[in-house]
């Protein structure tokens, strides 16, 4: 197995209710490698959202350590979070999450906005991007012009574009049709596997954690399954 | 600049709320704008009003008329450089709308009382030789149409003729100019001469307005005042004699605290007006907050985050200031051919431009607070 990018150790992670503790995550470890492109499955409640956000830098363990990418982020202050996620990290959301006033380029372009990059870079960046997710003719399109798997392909071009280490993707294919959500699967195993890059996804879909390498299976709060593909 | 088109979209998000928020503050900059402006034009006359010029007027009120025997008193009182004295006509030329100041004066005083008149030599030299001659401001020369030369016809309002009659004609024999733009409002006046009113007029022969007084000390203007006042004290016409600046405020006064009526609207009206825009910001920030929890995911930090809702406020503001303010301005003439002197200085747009980011900052403070402290993760499971 190739060096870990993500290591967790001991992670627990509980909310307080009123009186009540409710403990989400319950001492967990994990490694993830890098390159790897893993599916973490469970059902509702079982902690896997919790756990990817602990792991793209939104939320922090109630104890334990997360160390991403040679950084322990459970120790950063939250300016210094939100530093480390517009280098690290590439959102993907269940409903896309694009800005609705912005064409598809204004909506890729907003992790760039971050860089000292000059607008002309910038832009060949973005239409990079675009061209990857095969959206290359769509730059000047609103979301509400796309449809939902065009949408999800400019998110996708979004969490691309900075060129993260990591892509955190919750539900991707969460919100669209089975064709179209093998095309979005597709595409995050192309980018897995033609340029390198390491994927944790969040599904209910056994269909799509089977475009994963492996497959980690949650209950209550802890790992109870990995299942490698080939 | 890189950070504009996020701003600026998030702005236009609901269009018709936007328009109508706009619309709102531009209704109230050109209130501000064009009451500031009446504010100012009414207190610019004390501003420049000379320091070295003393003002005599009845003690009891300003309409007051005062015996011109008092005049060679007045003139021999110690530290009196020049007097001179003149007297409200208030005439109308044409029509009432036509307003402006018409005054019967002391010509062979009443401009070196005031040499921030500019009259030519020759036309005072004219002014002199016609009894009936009269010394125009070069704005009302210009509004009116009139040239030297020209005989205007006055209707009396106050001060008929001996034959009962109320037209009055003046020959047109110079023009008056102020020293700057400033100035010309208080040039913009029709100057007769007083010896042909004095004997023209049907009643209050011997009597003036008010009397003027050039002092060479400034800092001696209370104790000259003094003395003169001291010397009609228990006469029938006794004397009240005071700075022409404190006159000119005092007058003022007596058409009421114009800076106050102005505050007070405008209070008024900002007031109302920060409860409107705070409350669209407020719901603009509601129904974005997905969209802000995303910028942070993205990376942005919190303040930037903060500093982006602020940025939607002020370019809110102040581009609905700017309009309110330009149509103001573009109304300006329109105004001032009403009411003399009136314009919309760079100071107006100063502080009306200060005032539409201080509204922004007020109302763009609490949602922009709000979406900094935004807890990403909440925010995403809630959407």
């Amino acid at each position: 197995m190739s060096e870990a990018i993500v290591r967790l150790r001991g992670v627990r992670k509980s909310y307080t209710r009123g009186k009540q503790t409710v403990e989400v995550l319950e001492s967990l470890d994990l490694d993830i490698a890098r390159g790897d492109f893993l599916a973490l499955m469970g059902p509702s409640g079982s902690g896997k959202t919790t756990l990817l956000n602990l792991i793209g830098g939104l939320d922090r363990p109630t104890t334990g350590s997360v160390d991403v990418a040679g950084e322990r982020i459970d120790q950063l202050s939250s300016g210094q979070l939100a530093q480390w996620r517009a280098r690290h990290v590439g959102f993907v959301f269940q409903f896309y999450n694009l800005m609705p006033m912005l064409n598809a380029e204004r909506n890729v372009e907003l992790p760039l906005l971050l860089t000292r990059l000059p607008a002309a870079d910038r832009m060949r960046r973005v239409r990079v991007a675009l061209e990857i997710v095969g959206l290359g003719e769509r730059g000047g399109h609103k979301p509400s012009e796309l449809s939902g798997g065009q949408a999800q392909r400019v998110a996708i071009a979004r969490a691309l574009v900075a060129d993260p280490t990591l892509l955190v993707c919750d539900e991707p294919t969460g919100d669209l049709d089975r064709k179209t959500a093998d095309e979005i699967l597709h595409l995050l195993q192309a980018l897995n596997r033609e340029y390198g890059k390491t994927i944790v996804m969040v599904t209910h879909d056994p269909k799509a954690a089977e475009f994963a390498t492996h497959q980690l299976h949650m209950d209550k709060g802890r790992l109870v399954e990995t299942v490698a593909h080939s | 600049m890189k950070y504009f088109p996020l701003v600026w979209s998030a702005l236009w998000r609901k269009k018709p709320r936007t328009i109508f928020t706009m619309l709102s503050i531009v209704v109230a900059f050109l209130l501000f704008g064009m009451l500031q402006a009446v504010a100012q034009s009414m207190t610019q006359s004390v501003q420049i009003s000379g320091a070295d010029r003393l003002f005599t007027a009845g003690k009891f009120s300003f309409t007051e008329i005062l015996p011109l025997g008092y005049y060679a008193r007045i003139k021999s009182t110690p530290g009196v450089q020049l007097a001179s004295h003149a007297s409200w006509f208030g005439g109308v030329y044409q029509n009432e709308r036509n307003f402006f100041g018409q005054f019967a004066v002391d010509h062979e005083t009443y401009l070196d009382v005031y040499t921030d008149l500019i009259v030519s030599e020759e036309a005072r030299r004219a002014w002199a030789r016609n009894k009936t001659g009269a010394l125009v401001g070069s704005g009302l020369a210009k509004k009116f149409g009139w040239k030297v030369g020209d005989r205007i016809p006055i209707q009396a309002a106050i001060w008929p003729k001996r034959d009962g009659r109320n037209d009055w004609e003046f020959d047109v024999v110079g023009l008056i100019d102020g020293q700057d733009e400033a100035s010309q409002a208080q040039a913009d006046v029709l100057l007769f001469r007083f010896d042909y009113f004095d004997e023209a007029r049907q009643f209050g022969q011997g009597y003036v307005g008010w009397y003027l007084e050039k002092i060479a000390d400034p800092a001696q203007a209370a104790t000259i005042a003094a003395a003169i006042d001291r010397q009609f004290a228990n006469s029938p016409k006794e004397t009240r004699t005071d700075s022409e600046k404190a006159f000119n405020q005092a007058f003022m006064k007596q058409m009421g605290d114009i800076q106050l009526i102005v505050r007070s609207i405008l209070g008024a009206v900002f007031f109302t007006l920060l409860f409107l825009t705070g409350n669209t910001m407020m719901q603009s920030v509601r129904e974005r907050i997905p969209e802000l929890a995303v910028l942070k995911t993205i990376g942005f930090s919190d303040p930037s985050v903060l500093a982006l809702v602020l940025a939607e406020s002020l370019l809110l503001c102040l581009i609905a200031a700017l309009a309110g303010l330009g149509a103001a301005s573009i109304m300006m003439p329109g105004l001032a051919a009403k009411m003399p002197g009136l314009e919309m200085g760079a100071e107006v747009w100063l502080m009306g431009l200060g005032l539409a980011a201080v509204l922004a900052a007020i109302v763009g403070f609490l949602p922009a607070w709000r979406a900094m402290r935004l807890d990403i993760v909440n925010a995403l499971s809630a959407h």
